[in-house]
């Protein structure tokens, strides 16, 4: 593994200024990062140990929204009390996500921040519009079975956004603070991660220098029941093929409000709100779900292997509806 | 050559399984599993490196480290502390897992710097007094592996999945808990007796 300067920040401030360096990157779990950096996709000069910050509390606020602190690590966060019971679909996501070791390790930001498992961008190599702009994309026209999107690609990259947790939270709505040299400022999580479009590389909203400290969950929706399901090659520790976080509120039987998010199919987390409108004021039934599966994935654009992630992504919404409103036939 | 003169592979294994682990038991093993203590507080730091101090099995060792030491490495090739197995490198085979402040992760995505004053319990450290703990005992007797490579990260996974009231007790709970613990043998039917009856001991220790 190439050599880096190594700070270790025991307060925000320490940790920004540490920062202020030329590629320096925080290290957190380390799941991702040191995982690249030694396979050189990474190339850090410096490494600030975000670790020890004391960001790893989950307090939920007067207007019942919850902060979760950067360092919380998905373990602990999965496992929340208040999380368990308000935000089901959450602590699904992320213990579908990874393996008990890793997820120990993992934290809330850095599975924000976590980069894409194409294998093109991982074997340092081919060509990779994410990893060297403009060398080109080696995943359109090759192996782009599992970890390639059908949803918010482009010409130049179409990897997916292999997060679960991120999926959860874009259904449920939340906010990114981050902190950085010029102040403190939010992001809306649904603008917080960027379609490659023509700038693969760029991948998030994160200015460089600044520090995610936060991230702040909208309040549950009230009467509302929710779950994740992920569809992937085998049962346990595996990326999503396709995968859906869904919260639905039911007024008799018929759906009042739904929110949809989509993983394994998109190039970010994947908030699928036209399909959320065709839902509005629907009869439960299994039409209306494949109805509302069928607005979904309207735009989705197909590659050479993945064509079956349409129909898949399909069922993750129909079976997850069928399952959350089960009690209303 | 005739199969006659040759054991089977089979045999073979087993008479070698057996009689290592029956050495594994006895406290001869135990003694030399623990490490020299290393003490580096002496030497210079060369560039680029900081001393840090690792509570490994209740054994304090100050070392010298680069910054891009990684935690497993420094536990095998400082510390000779080898019974924590590098499979993958990159997070995927769970063969280096360890515990961290109790925790099981993974050591080698974890850099040795990181964890300056952190308590560290490898598989060496499971033992107490030449007695065996009960995951390495039911281990043996469940004959929960076949090249061994996989097991020491098994039973630490098994440790922490046992210790944990979050994670339920049941078979498939176990599976999912212990997926992150690749065994290319397949030895996964064994290895899930094996917790499992590990469990009921404990049980009953307590
Ligand atoms: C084998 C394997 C299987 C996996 N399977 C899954 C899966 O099924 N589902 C899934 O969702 N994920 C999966 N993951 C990914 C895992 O969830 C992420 O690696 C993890 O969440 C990253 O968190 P971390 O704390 O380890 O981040 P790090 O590796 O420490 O950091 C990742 C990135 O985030 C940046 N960063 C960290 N903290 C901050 C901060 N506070 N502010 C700004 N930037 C920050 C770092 O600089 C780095 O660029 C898997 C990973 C592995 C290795
Ligand atoms: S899909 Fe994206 S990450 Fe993969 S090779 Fe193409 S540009 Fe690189
Ligand atoms: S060696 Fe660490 S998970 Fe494989
Ligand atoms: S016993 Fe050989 S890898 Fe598990």
């Amino acid at each position: 593994m190439r050599t880096f300067q190594f700070d270790k920040a025991t307060d925000t401030e320490q940790a920004l200024k540490a920062a202020g360096a030329e590629q320096a990157m925080f290290l957190a779990g380390g799941t991702t990062l040191l995982d690249l950096v030694k396979l050189d996709v990474m190339q850090p000069e410096r490494l600030v140990d975000v670790n020890r910050l004391p960001l790893n509390k989950i307090e939920t606020l007067s207007d019942g929204r919850v902060r979760i602190g950067a360092l919380v690590t998905n373990t602990t966060l999965a496992r929340d009390e208040h999380i368990v019971e308000h935000y089901p679909v959450l602590s699904q996501a992320l213990l579908s996500g990874a393996t008990t070791q890793l997820r120990n390790k993992a934290t809330t930001a850095g599975n924000v921040m976590q980069r894409v498992r194409c294998h093109y961008f991982r074997d340092n190599v081919s060509p990779c519009n994410k990893r060297e702009p403009g060398s080109g994309c080696s995943a359109i026209e090759g192996d782009n079975r599992s970890v390639h999107a059908v949803l918010g690609t482009s010409e130049h990259c179409i990897a997916t956004h292999p997060s679960d947790m991120c999926v959860a939270m874009a259904a449920i709505g939340a906010t990114v603070q981050v902190q950085g040299p010029k102040g403190e400022r939010e992001i809306d999580f649904l603008d917080y991660h960027l379609l490659p479009g023509d700038t693969p590389e760029r991948e998030h909203a994160l200015q460089p220098g600044e520090l995610i400290t936060h991230i702040v969950l909208a309040a549950p929706l009230a009467d509302s029941r929710s779950a994740y399901l992920k569809l992937r090659d085998r049962a346990s520790y595996q990326f999503a093929l396709a995968s859906s976080a869904i919260i639905v509120r039911l007024q008799g039987d018929r759906i009042a409000e739904a929110r949809i998010a989509l993983g394994g199919v998109g190039t970010k987390p994947w908030r699928a709100t036209e399909a959320e409108q065709a839902l509005r004021g629907q009869p439960a039934t299994e039409d209306s779900f494949r109805r509302a599966a069928d607005v979904a994935m309207q735009g989705a654009k197909p590659y050479r292997q993945n064509a079956y992630k349409i129909p898949l992504a399909k069922q993750a919404i129909v079976r997850n509806l069928q399952t959350l409103t089960g009690a209303v036939a | 050559m005739s199969d006659s003169i040759l054991p089977g592979r089979r045999t073979f294994l087993k008479s070698v399984g057996v009689s290592s682990l029956a050495v594994a038991a006895a406290p001869a093993w135990v003694q030399a599993a623990q490490a020299v203590r290393v003490d580096d507080s002496e030497q210079p730091l060369k560039p680029g490196e900081q001393r840090i101090n690792l509570k490994v099995n209740g054994q304090t060792h100050t070392v010298n480290v680069p910054a891009n030491a990684v935690l497993l490495d420094v536990l095998r090739d400082r510390l000779q502390l080898t019974g924590t197995k590098k499979g993958c490198d990159h997070g995927q085979c769970g063969a280096c897992t360890l515990h961290v402040n109790g925790v099981a992760v993974n050591s080698c995505l974890s850099l040795a710097v990181s964890h300056d004053g952190d308590e560290i319990t490898t598989i060496e450290g499971l033992e107490k007094d030449g007695t065996l703990h009960p995951v390495q005992e039911a281990f043996w007797e469940h004959d929960a592996y076949q090249c061994g490579y996989c097991t020491s990260g098994q039973i630490m996974s098994a440790v922490a999945i046992i210790n944990d009231p979050a994670i339920g007790t049941d078979d498939a709970s176990v599976r999912e808990a212990m997926s992150g613990n690749i065994c290319r043998c397949g030895a996964y039917k064994n290895i899930l007796s094996a917790v499992q009856s590990a469990r009921e001991k404990m049980k009953g220790a307590s």
